[in-house]
């Protein structure tokens, strides 16, 4: 049964949920309004909420100083093969650990989750030092293997949640049905976990594209993302806050488009099983 | 061919032995059925048989052949799941061709067959839809239907009915006795329900606790309890079982009498009582009545026209043809 909700607490509650809405979102809206103003303006005390000179010069004078096309490249492809990657690696694991579990996989599962509990500074000098002996440093490839395995307890623990759902009957069936194992995991197991797997990849981008700490400390020029592409304008010989925020909103713009397309997935994916 | 043995086949999981070494064969074309209460094991070996699970020592023969390492899918074996197990993704046409399409048969083939088998199940005007939009028992038989494409040594179903409603159920159940007449194949039919059994079955394999308690046609099994446990568990209403003096006096620890073989009267017979619960079903009408020196009421099968009450007083006689002695093992004496 639904239960009575007055009238008066259901606005409360709608006003509410808006301020902490706006209050999450308010950054990310001065980012946008900053990047249309100029630098005075910018730093003006009051700060403008309006009245300003708009302006698309930050824009221009970013894309000139710096190839935006080259570092969203960049982001995509480290973004996107980390995500990949890591799925491949992801799926097998989490369906031995959801379907022939042993007496240590829920202690491995929370080892693993562990690792994230690590600050990244604690083993920054270890993996330096291997992208160095490697030559990794400052190449995509690298990149694309640290982030992968960076968020791979992530992937493997959102996976191995998504397919505990699944009734192990209908993958028995399928083994009584002459399907091997991989017949098994890619006619039967991955289809039926698509939509667990479609929000785990969304999130994954997500993690990888605002990963800032690799990304800023082991590359240079080449293998650069987006995250470095921003940094890059906080700069020791003055702070211009206009330009900054126009590099800022360039940054996001793509993952904020994205998010705002599949924020349904997202949301349907983060809440699976929960509510049955 | 189907024929099916077990040889000294046992389970463990960890230090809990499931199933003790037990020695089975099923013949090429039989029925049978494995009952027993709930965790007597009929299940764990169903799916040993299936290869679901592997044996912890001895031997499966599947046509003489040793099977068992051989992996489900080599088995030649099909299973109906209590769940259905369909594959929710697919739909019903997908689904009962899945093992061919895993067998790599030609497309063309397969479609043959799967028009066929849907024939059979009257599933032809279903073939696009998805399972989530089948009744119940539209989806068992789609789980059947996938198992009969294959053309399989045997049929394996764990309870397959257990989902359906008591309607359905019925319906069900001549259905598939209806396809094992026609196909002929070795089926193994895995249920707690003793009705089941025994109008299905040409052989009933009666488990506790892993053991196999007793193996028989359904008639010998009724007729002829091997213990009290099949005597109690094979018949509906249960069999009326009597210990004490009155059993002492038959010169046994236990006697037992099914519900038809006493007879009812106002005036005379060998224990006294009052009826109680009486239930009509028309056609017959069972009696609990209440005897003096029996604990349990002991349930009585009449006619249908017979004119009872409750606390109407009345004298109960086991017929002595009918009458089963179990000694103080609880096994029959003969």
């Amino acid at each position: 049964m639904a239960r009575a909700v007055s009238t008066r607490r259901k606005i409360a509650t709608t006003a509410l949920a808006w301020a902490i809405g706006l209050l999450i979102f308010f950054p990310i809206f001065w980012t946008i309004l900053t990047s249309f103003k100029t630098e005075a303006q910018a730093i003006n005390n009051p700060p403008l909420f309006w009245g300003f000179d708009f302006t698309l010069e930050n824009y221009a004078i970013v894309q000139e100083r710096s190839d935006y096309m080259r570092f969203l490249w960049n982001s995509v492809i480290i973004a996107g093969g980390s995500t990949l990657l890591g799925i491949l690696v992801a799926v097998p694991a989490a369906w031995s650990m959801a379907f022939v579990p042993s007496r240590r996989t829920k202690d491995i599962l929370l080892w693993m989750l562990s690792t994230k509990m690590l600050p990244a500074v604690g083993v920054l000098y270890p993996i330096s030092l291997i992208f160095v002996e490697f030559n990794l440093l400052d190449t995509r490839i690298g990149l694309t293997l640290v982030i992968m395995l960076i968020n791979l307890p992530i992937i493997v623990w959102m996976l191995y949640t998504y397919f505990r759902e699944i009734p192990v009957d209908i993958l028995e069936a399928a083994r009584m049905d002459g399907a091997g194992l991989r017949q098994e995991i890619l006619y039967v197991l991955t289809p039926m976990a698509i939509p667990g797997i479609a929000s785990t990849v969304l999130l994954n981008i997500i993690l990888a594209w605002n990963e800032a700490f690799w990304t800023l400390n082991l590359t240079a020029a080449n293998a650069a993302p987006l995250t470095a592409f921003i940094a890059s304008y906080s700069s020791p010989e003055g702070l211009f806050y206009a330009k900054l925020s126009a590099a800022s909103t360039m940054a996001i713009a793509p993952i904020l488009i994205l998010g705002w397309f599949s924020q349904k997935q997202l949301v349907r994916g983060l809440t699976f099983g929960a509510v049955k | 061919m189907g024929r099916i043995t077990l040889d000294k086949v046992s389970k463990s999981f960890g230090e809990v032995e499931v199933i003790p070494p037990l020695d089975l064969t099923i013949e090429d074309g039989e029925f049978v059925v494995f009952v027993g209460p709930s965790g007597c094991g009929k299940s764990t070996l169903l799916r040993l048989i299936a290869g679901l699970e592997d044996v912890t020592s001895g031997e499966i023969r599947i046509d003489g052949q040793d099977a068992t390492s051989v992996p489900p899918a080599k088995r030649g074996l099909a299973m109906v799941f209590q769940s259905y197990a369909l594959y929710p993704h697919m739909s019903v046409r997908k689904n009962i061709a899945f093992p061919l399409r895993m067998a790599g048969m030609d497309p063309a083939e397969r479609d043959r067959r799967v028009k066929a088998a849907a024939d059979v199940l009257n599933l032809t005007d279903y073939l696009d839809r998805r399972p989530g939009q089948l009744s119940g028992g539209q989806r068992q038989r789609v789980a059947i239907g996938r198992a009969i494409v294959r053309e399989p040594a045997a049929f394996l179903f764990d309870e397959p009915l257990s989902n359906l409603d008591a309607a359905l159920r019925v319906g069900m159940r001549l259905e598939i006795s209806e396809l094992h007449n026609r196909l002929g194949t070795t089926m193994i039919y895995v249920t707690h329900d003793q009705v089941e059994a025994m109008t299905m079955a040409d052989k009933i394999v009666v488990l506790r606790a892993g053991n196999i308690e007793q193996v028989g046609s359904p008639l010998e099994l009724y007729r002829n309890p091997r213990n009290l446990f099949v005597a109690g568990f094979i018949g509906s209403p249960k069999m009326n079982l009597v210990n004490g003096d009155i059993a002492a006096r038959h010169g046994a620890e236990t006697i037992g009498i099914r519900p038809e073989h006493i007879s009812v009267s106002s005036d005379d017979g060998e224990w006294h009582g009052k009826v109680g619960v009486s239930e009509h079903l028309g056609s017959d009408t069972f009696f609990h009545v209440t005897c003096n020196g029996i604990p349990e009421p002991v349930t009585v099968r009449v006619g249908g026209e017979v004119d009872l009450h409750y606390g109407d007083e009345v004298w109960l006689t086991p017929d002595p043809d009918h009458l089963h002695r179990f000694d103080n093992q609880g096994l029959r004496i003969a």
